[in-house]
């Protein structure tokens, strides 16, 4: 017991010191007070309910993928029997059940058809599935069907390209440090700290962005539209503004992904807010061939799946650039030329979960927190002096080093402190002394039996180290569960509670032994106040 | 200077002289503790039902106007909300549950959260919106059943730690206390109706760990004495175990205790809940493993024959200096 090797006393103190050390930034930086930059500065850093800020959940449904890849699908079929060697004849196209049909109309074409449209197949996944199923039935009815592969990769890559749409666009918004994670097939995870308003975050999220231009169905009867019946070949689509219908035609428009650039501004002669649209040279060709072709017909600017606006085409624009109008404020316009900027999203994004901390609230958390660990600390502190004398003392510093030690290794390894992770350390503080009393109770107990002062000792921290042991262990376990299972905030709780199970143990067993050894070999007391 | 004994040296109670009484009581509390579950239900809050619960501070205000809002909101159709003063008198939190049939709908909840917040800002100007959290009907579910996994894989990892280090039957001795200790934390939750979220379940796995903790300890000094004392009947034994780790007992729950009630009544009022959940559970914990954990040992059979007798090194070199006088 007495003896205790320089080397471990060493290695002890050094351990402290550095986790002490590692401290310091995260201590100076919550009192405010400036920490020179040029030494390290391992900083713990806030989570979100504690720096305020949101935490946004966005979803993707599959089926608009599926609905997407069908409607893409339809254009491809059209544009390869346009380019086909020999005309082929097809029929009754639709898309229903999560499949494309059509007939070919010669019995014979079937061979040719199939050698068509294999190309517009290929391989989804490790499997070697393809990512189409294509099946002939009642002799000329082919349906082609998306395969579950197929589809799973079709998410994927919409949930990348959704992922940097939803980055480009935080990014615009010029905050800090944003997280932005895929989790899971269909979901990303924003997280922004320190957001004033977290309510244009989600418009700008929500807004798919997808714009197209199509040609207006001017054979559409009013009382077909009012029944929402549309002409072959075309859809009908409402007005952004709500009230009435419109129809266009469903295939052969332009779709607004090929944009360099796209800025709010105001047009001088109308005094109306509009977003002004630069094309790439591919879609500007596009767009001059389809305004030239259509002169004096009106087309309808669409956004997600609603009209702006539904102008003539006065002239044939070449330029490559176009303004849109729609009735917009400041504000929306300037959220529609980011959201344009940053691309459209291909798919649209709902959010299915929010948590958002205003500024205030999080300061006066972290503010009440610290007195409460305070002024807990300081009762317990006191608590435990008062009630084992000196090795009370060994035991309240240890509880101090262990505060300080918790607080360094989260700065060091990055882990954020949360709301209930300030919960943890206060439990941590009131549980730590468990082991010392434990031990403390024990070498009572050994005195009592009229064991000698150091047998007591060696024998109290000896039994009481197994109870500590086994005790601690059951502790990790509830921890372990939370970090596995629970959410950002329980999951910062977890890690707090996992540390402090690590270091009081090293802080109230072996550093109060060493201390207790050191004590035991200088005075050499003939008893001991406990 | 004397030290502070918070329990005096060499108690000699008579635990186990209320075994009957005490787990007949300890019976009654879990069944009411089931009953409430039903009848009264649990408050779940929106972690688990969808839902939103904004935050509200009106800066300009004493008091926050709470007839008013409820009037506002109830206009909007979704029905009755849950107002509730949140630390400060001008600072509330309003909570509304999904409406019945909206739960599976897609951006129900946040639709809901846009319009109610909407609303309160146009209705008070000094209205400074502090927080939100808006729970889909998806979401909700799955966090029920992943709160509802953490615990359950919680509860079987400990016994399976518990069997490999004591006996069988001090597992299930510990099973059937934490099992005691989580009923009726619960049912104080459903008695009380406070707001029962993710944080409460992390309060609870906190709860089984500091439960097992306490019987861990008790145990542990059974096992030592029923190797020690071989021919003590056992009650007896259970009762000397019970008194020797008692100072510990009520020490280690006092700090803690200290700890907890200083995050209750100083701290933020976020997490006032689980504060309290942390409180009550520990109570609940202390009194199960000193009333529960122990007799459940009897009716188990234990006894010394359960163990081979193992003399510590320092024990037996006691003994042999004791022989030669």
């Amino acid at each position: 017991m007495l003896d205790f090797p320089r080397w471990k006393q060493a290695w002890y103190w050094f351990l402290t010191a550095v986790a002490c050390l590692a401290a310091l930034p995260s201590i100076f930086s919550i009192a405010g007070a400036p920490w020179p930059t040029t030494l390290p500065h391992p900083v713990i850093s806030l989570g979100l309910d504690l720096a305020g800020g949101s935490h946004i959940l966005l979803e993707a449904s599959p089926d608009q993928v599926v609905r997407q890849r069908l409607e893409g699908m339809e254009e491809n079929v059209r544009a390869k029997l346009r380019s086909a060697p020999r005309p082929i004849q097809i029929g009754d196209i639709s898309s229903k059940d999560g499949s494309l049909t059509f007939m070919v109309v010669n019995p014979g074409d079937v061979d040719a058809m199939r050698e068509l449209i294999l190309p517009l197949t290929s391989g989804a996944g490790l499997t070697g599935q393809r990512d189409w199923d294509i099946q002939v039935v009642d002799g000329t009815r082919f349906v082609l069907t998306p395969t579950k592969e197929g589809i799973d990769q079709a998410v994927s890559n919409a949930m990348d390209t959704a992922t940097e749409v939803v980055r480009k666009r935080i990014d615009a918004l010029g905050t800090r440090e944003p997280t932005i994670i895929r989790q899971g097939a269909q979901r990303i995870v924003v997280q922004v700290p320190g957001l004033k308003d977290p309510a244009a975050l989600k418009a700008l999220l929500g807004q798919t962005a997808k714009l197209e231009f199509k040609l207006v169905d001017t054979s559409a009867l009013p009382s077909d539209l009012a029944q929402g019946i549309a002409p072959p070949g075309s859809e009908i689509v409402p007005y952004a503004e709500g009230g009435s219908m419109i129809a266009v035609k469903r295939l052969g428009g332009i779709k607004g992904d090929s944009l360099t650039d796209a800025r709010a501004g105001n047009n001088s002669q109308t005094n109306e807010n509009i977003v002004s649209i630069t094309f790439d040279q591919q879609g500007g060709e596009k767009f001059a061939k389809l305004t030239s072709e259509n002169v004096h017909k009106p087309f309808a600017i669409i956004l997600d799946g609603k009209v702006l606006s539904a102008p003539n085409i006065n002239e044939p624009i070449l330029g490559g650039q176009a303004q849109i109008s729609g009735s917009f404020t400041a504000q929306s316009a300037n959220q529609l030329a980011i959201a344009l900027r940053s691309g459209a999203l291909p798919v649209d994004l709902k959010v299915i979960e929010e948590r958002s901390v205003g500024p205030d609230l999080g300061a006066d958390s972290i503010r009440k927190g610290m007195i409460a660990m305070i002024v807990g600390t300081v009762a317990i502190i006191v608590l435990i002096a008062a009630s084992y004398g000196r090795l009370g003392i060994y035991a309240d510093i240890a509880l101090v080093i262990n505060v300080l030690m918790i607080l360094g290794i989260m700065a060091v390894v990055g882990a954020s402190l949360t709301l209930p992770g300030i919960a943890g350390f206060v439990l941590t503080i009131g549980a730590a002394v468990d082991a010392n009393v434990l031990i403390n109770e024990r070498i009572r107990e050994e005195r009592r039996r009229g064991r000698r002062i150091v047998q007591a000792i060696e024998m109290g921290y000896k039994e009481a180290s197994r109870t500590i042991f086994d005790a601690n262990i059951t502790h990790v376990i509830a921890a372990t569960m939370m970090f596995a299972f629970g959410s950002g905030p329980i999951k910062g709780f977890a890690v707090v509670l996992m540390i402090g199970i690590v270091t009081s143990v090293f802080t109230a067993v072996f550093l109060t032994r060493m201390w207790v050894a050191l004590w035991l070999r200088k005075a050499r007391p003939a008893d001991i106040h406990l | 200077m004397a030290l502070l004994k918070l329990v005096p040296d060499n108690t000699n109670i008579k635990f186990l002289r209320w075994q009957w009484p005490t787990t007949i009581i300890s019976l009654a509390l879990m069944i009411g503790s089931f009953v409430l579950m039903f009848t009264n239900g649990l408050n779940f809050g929106v972690d688990f039902v969808g839902g939103e619960m904004i935050r509200v501070t009106f800066t300009q205000s004493k008091e926050a106007p709470v007839p008013a809002l409820r009037t506002e909101i109830e206009h909007l159709g979704y029905g009755e909300p849950i107002i509730q003063t949140f630390g400060a008198p001008n600072a509330i939190s309003v909570r509304m549950r999904l409406p019945e049939g909206a739960e599976r709908a897609e951006g129900a909840a946040e639709a809901m959260t846009k319009r109610i917040s909407e609303t309160i800002k146009a209705a008070h100007s000094d209205a400074r919106i502090d927080g939100v959290d808006s729970v889909s009907g998806k979401v909700s579910g799955e966090l029920g059943w992943t709160a509802f996994k953490a615990l359950g894989f919680a509860c079987i990892a400990i016994s399976i730690f518990i069997w490999f280090r004591f006996e069988w039957q001090f597992g299930v001795g510990a099973m059937i206390s934490l099992v005691h200790d989580v009923v009726l934390t619960l049912g104080l939750f459903a008695l009380t109706q406070m707001e029962f979220d993710l944080t409460i379940v992390a309060a609870v796995l906190t709860v089984i760990g500091y439960s097992l903790n306490d019987t861990i300890v008790v145990y542990d000094r059974i096992r030592e004495n029923l190797k020690k004392y071989r021919k003590m009947p056992m009650e007896e034994l259970l009762d000397l175990s019970v008194n020797e780790t008692l100072h510990r007992t009520v020490m280690t729950s006092v700090t803690i205790l200290i700890a907890l009630f200083a995050l209750l009544l100083l701290g933020p009022k976020v997490i006032f809940g689980f504060s309290a959940a942390l409180i009550l559970g520990l109570f609940v914990a202390t009194y199960s493993s000193i009333y529960a954990a122990a007799p459940m040992l009897i009716w188990l059979n234990v006894s010394s024959k359960s163990f081979v007798p193992v003399e510590s090194e320092m024990d037996r070199q006691e003994r042999l200096a004791r022989e030669r006088g």
